[in-house]
């Protein structure tokens, strides 16, 4: 059999897909067990916190990200797309002047990051950013 | 890796009282995630800071439980509100059982 061009690029891509699409499944599942886990449960309010990352990360060892959650007793950050999609869990205490914070994270490639935010009255709140990789932080 | 880190925090030496002051923290650490591979192709063990928290006289500022996907050289700022003169107490918690601790000092005028 002879293999053609076009016969070779969609077995190229089949090949691609074959490794991402169970890795992507197993991934986002994780990412709503943590979530699960956080709120047990609960619904999630789509106001209430602010998630700040950039659009376009050049480099996805280092991408600033900060949050702003008024009201809110914990945050919990996740990266969908990383091998573990935890991130951090910034609680709060009696002298924090504002329920906000900086970090920088890693980010294996393109994907969303998703902050959940705790509130005091006991309620959740959620917010995600799609951020674009250029070049991930995993490394080899 | 417990050589060579070094925590770097910045605070105002002076606050009114009840001030709200913003707070930058920087400590030197590879984060090793463990999932990099070396040479040979054998994983990395993780290594990392797993927890970060910021006290002033005994009461919690934040407290930061921290994952592998946190960057090389973690950074932090935040807000704290300054009750009186006192002291922040900085304490990172190593993989390896280390403790790293700074304080800084505040005075009210």
């Amino acid at each position: 059999m002879e293999f053609s061009r076009r016969d070779a690029i969609a077995l190229g891509l089949g090949a691609v897909a074959m490794t991402l699409v169970p890795f992507r499944v197993q991934a986002a599942t994780a990412t709503d067990d943590m979530i699960a886990e956080f709120t047990g449960g609960a619904d999630m309010a789509d106001s209430g916190v602010t998630l700040t990352a950039p659009e376009i990360a050049e480099n996805g060892n280092t991408v600033p990200i900060s949050v702003d959650a008024p009201g809110a007793v914990a945050i919990m950050i996740l990266a969908s797309g990383n091998p573990t999609p935890g991130v951090a869990t910034f609680n709060f205490g009696p002298l924090a002047a504002s329920q906000s914070a900086s970090t920088r994270i890693r980010l294996a490639g393109t994907q969303d990051v998703i902050a959940v935010a705790k509130m005091a009255d006991g309620s959740f709140a959620r917010a995600s950013s799609t951020v674009k990789v250029t070049i991930g932080g995993c490394g080899g | 890796m417990a050589s060579g880190v070094k925590p770097r925090v910045k605070v105002p030496k002076t606050a009114a009282a009840g001030e709200a002051i913003t707070i930058k923290t920087l400590i030197s650490h590879t984060m090793e995630s463990g999932q990099r591979k070396d040479k040979e192709g054998n994983v990395i063990p993780r290594s990392i800071i797993n927890r970060f928290t910021c006290e002033f006289g005994g009461e919690m500022v934040v407290d930061v439980t921290m994952e592998p996907a946190i960057s090389t050289n973690p950074y932090f700022q935040f807000d704290a509100t300054v009750p009186a003169a006192g002291d922040f107490v900085f304490t990172w918690y190593d993989d390896d059982g280390s403790v790293y601790d700074t304080t800084k000092s505040v005075s009210v005028g």
